[in-house]
């Protein structure tokens, strides 16, 4: 479990983060929305440790994020980024794996990780192929089933940010990922990700943040985040809001 | 692109390669020993009792000159495709060079304040030049890449791109520090101060051998320790902290290495380009890029690769001797070449 309280993250004078009190709990998924240069990334950066903060702490679990040794922590939090540089050939089981090096599980257990990884990401199919050969969405796929298996199972206890992992992705895709995602929290770990997709958030996020200019605006059930005020005063959309006709959760709909 | 070679078998080639060069090293030559008594004087270096008197002239030769020679250029040639794979781990780029960092133009500075400031102040003692100009150049070199790891750094977090730039420029900078040294010098060190900047394994000998054996010996052992943490870098350096890797001392580990392992190559034996660019490059089309092979399947490549080059330089213009800084960019920048224009395809 992660969680900050009065978070503010400065990049040289300007707050570009501030007033954050967030908590992620074991076995959710929460969406983190809003639109460009809102400090989404800012806030997963703060989260993971990666940028300093100029106000608050970070807690994982009981004890605050910087204090943590670093191989324990990678046992118990594991980042998306946006975009990877990897520019070398490795095969497509060789990066999943990569997610196995905070841990000692020996090799045998390791392979079966990465396997049931890649399957949970859809990427069963890339396996021996070479990563440099693969198209920017398979990239994608194949790095969450990295951080999957970084974590793998998942339990209670373990944390899951993720960058836009569906930035790249094809429709279905789109969907086969978050349910991944929400798979793999049912098993204990809490989830953050960073989606750009209302309908999306709606389908698969048990609570919405919604940030704007830095500060959030919103926190709650998509019912309660998704409505058409809210929307309008942070991404100045004009939106319509119903209901799912078979699903239930809020469908939004552009004017 | 698909390894074509397991492990295992890239190892016994390896191995095998650096054999027939290590013993091809030893025998060819101005004087050429028959291969057999070469094996045979070489056994008997060691301590076994063999052969006879006609052994005596082969033992010498060998003793004497072709051994440190050949030591010299095995541990050039393994800490230089050593320290290439720790830079383009560092610089995440397959086509980064040790001399990035400036060590080598550091290094080539240092010699060039000992060539012609020891020429300058009316000649150094006979004995104590050679280690001064190492000693000089290896300064040289660990000095300038300290300048260029500083530069580097802001806030606590080095930036491989901002050290990327200061490198270019500090390279540019030591260059124009010889290019003075260059202009000042007369005749006699000019010429020394070429054939230096050309690299050459002549000339070796055990006293300006060992500080490099160590050297090579410490990087060797001290990388392949690093091999996972390496790997996790390649993904990216955020990437690598949240894998639980300590990303800031493991940058601070490579440069420092580097530092070490080139500076004592250039110091002992001059600028040999390209090894440190190629070998590695090479080893990873064949094996792939897991550093837990890479690492030590290059230093036995590079070693391999710089006798062969050593055995040209030697045999090809005999009895004189071509630079084998020279034989490795003759074969090496056509390489560099190939492998740019086939990633284009």
């Amino acid at each position: 479990m992660l969680r900050v309280e009065n978070l503010a993250v400065k990049r040289g004078p300007c707050t570009v983060l501030a007033e954050v009190d967030l908590a992620l709990l074991p076995g959710e998924v929460l969406g983190v929305l809003g639109p460009n240069g809102a400090g989404k990334s800012t806030l997963l950066g703060a989260l993971s440790g990666e940028l300093p903060v100029a106000q608050g702490q970070v807690w994982l679990g009981q004890q605050a994020l910087a204090d943590w040794n670093p191989v324990e922590r990678a046992q118990r939090l594991a980042v998306l980024p946006q975009t990877s540089t990897l520019s070398f050939a490795f095969s497509v089981e060789a990066v999943v794996g990569m997610g196995r090096l905070p841990h000692a599980s020996g090799q045998q257990r390791d392979a079966q990780i990465v396997g049931e990884a890649l399957a949970a990401a859809d990427a069963s199919h890339l396996a021996g192929r070479s990563y440099l050969a693969l198209s920017g969405g398979e990239r994608q796929r194949v790095h969450l089933a990295r951080v999957l298996a970084q974590l793998w199972p998942g339990a209670a206890g373990q944390v899951l940010l993720l960058d836009e992992p569906t930035s790249m992705l094809d429709p279905l895709h789109q969907h086969t990922t978050l349910q991944a995602v929400r798979r793999f929290a049912e098993q204990g770990a809490a989830v953050l990700v960073i989606v750009h997709d209302l309908n999306l958030a709606a389908r698969y996020c048990d609570r919405l943040l919604l940030l704007r200019e830095g500060r959030p605006y919103a926190l709650g059930s998509p019912e309660q985040v998704l409505r058409a005020e809210p929307l309008q005063a942070v991404f100045g959309l004009d939106v319509l809001v119903q209901q799912h006709p078979e699903r239930g959760h809020p469908l939004i709909i552009a004017r | 692109m698909k390894p074509v070679l397991t492990p295992r078998s890239l190892f016994i080639a390896l191995g095998l390669l650096l054999a027939l060069a290590l013993w091809l090293s030893l025998a060819l030559g101005p004087v050429s020993l028959p291969l057999l008594d070469t094996l045979q004087a070489a056994l008997r270096l060691l301590g076994a009792p063999l052969g006879g008197a006609e052994l005596d002239q082969a033992e010498l030769i060998l003793g004497q000159i072709r051994l440190p020679r050949t030591l010299l250029g095995l541990a050039v040639g393994a800490v230089l495709a050593l320290c290439g794979v720790a830079m383009q781990g560092l610089f995440r780029n397959p086509l980064a060079d040790p001399g990035l960092v400036g060590v080598s133009s550091g290094a080539a500075l240092g010699a060039a304040v000992a060539i012609v400031g020891g020429a300058a102040l009316g000649g150094l003692p006979q004995v104590y030049a050679p280690y001064l100009l190492s000693l000089c150049a290896f300064a040289g070199g660990l000095g300038v890449t300290a300048l260029v790891y500083r530069l580097g750094r802001r806030d606590g977090q080095t930036s491989v791109t901002t050290m990327l730039l200061a490198g270019i420029a500090l390279n540019a900078l030591a260059f124009a520090c010889i290019g003075l040294f260059t202009y000042l010098a007369d005749d006699a060190t000019l010429r020394t101060l070429t054939f230096w900047n050309l690299g050459s394994l002549n000339g070796a000998s055990y006293s300006r051998l060992w500080p490099l054996l160590l050297v090579t010996l410490a990087v060797a052992l001290w990388l392949p320790r690093r091999a996972k943490a390496l790997n996790a870098l390649l993904l990216g350096e955020s990437e690598a902290r949240h894998l639980g890797f300590a990303v800031e001392r493991l940058k601070r580990e490579l440069v420092f290495c580097t530092a070490l392992g080139v500076g004592a190559a250039v110091a002992a034996a001059g600028m040999i380009g390209f090894i440190g660019l190629v070998v590695p490059h090479l080893v990873r089309l064949l094996v792939g890029p897991d550093h837990r092979v890479l690492l030590p399947a290059s230093a036995l490549a590079g070693a391999s690769l710089l006798l062969f080059a050593d055995l040209i330089a030697r045999l090809l213009l005999a009895p004189a001797e071509l630079p084998i800084g020279i034989v490795t960019a003759l074969l090496g920048a056509p390489f560099f070449l190939y492998l740019l224009l086939r990633g284009r395809t």
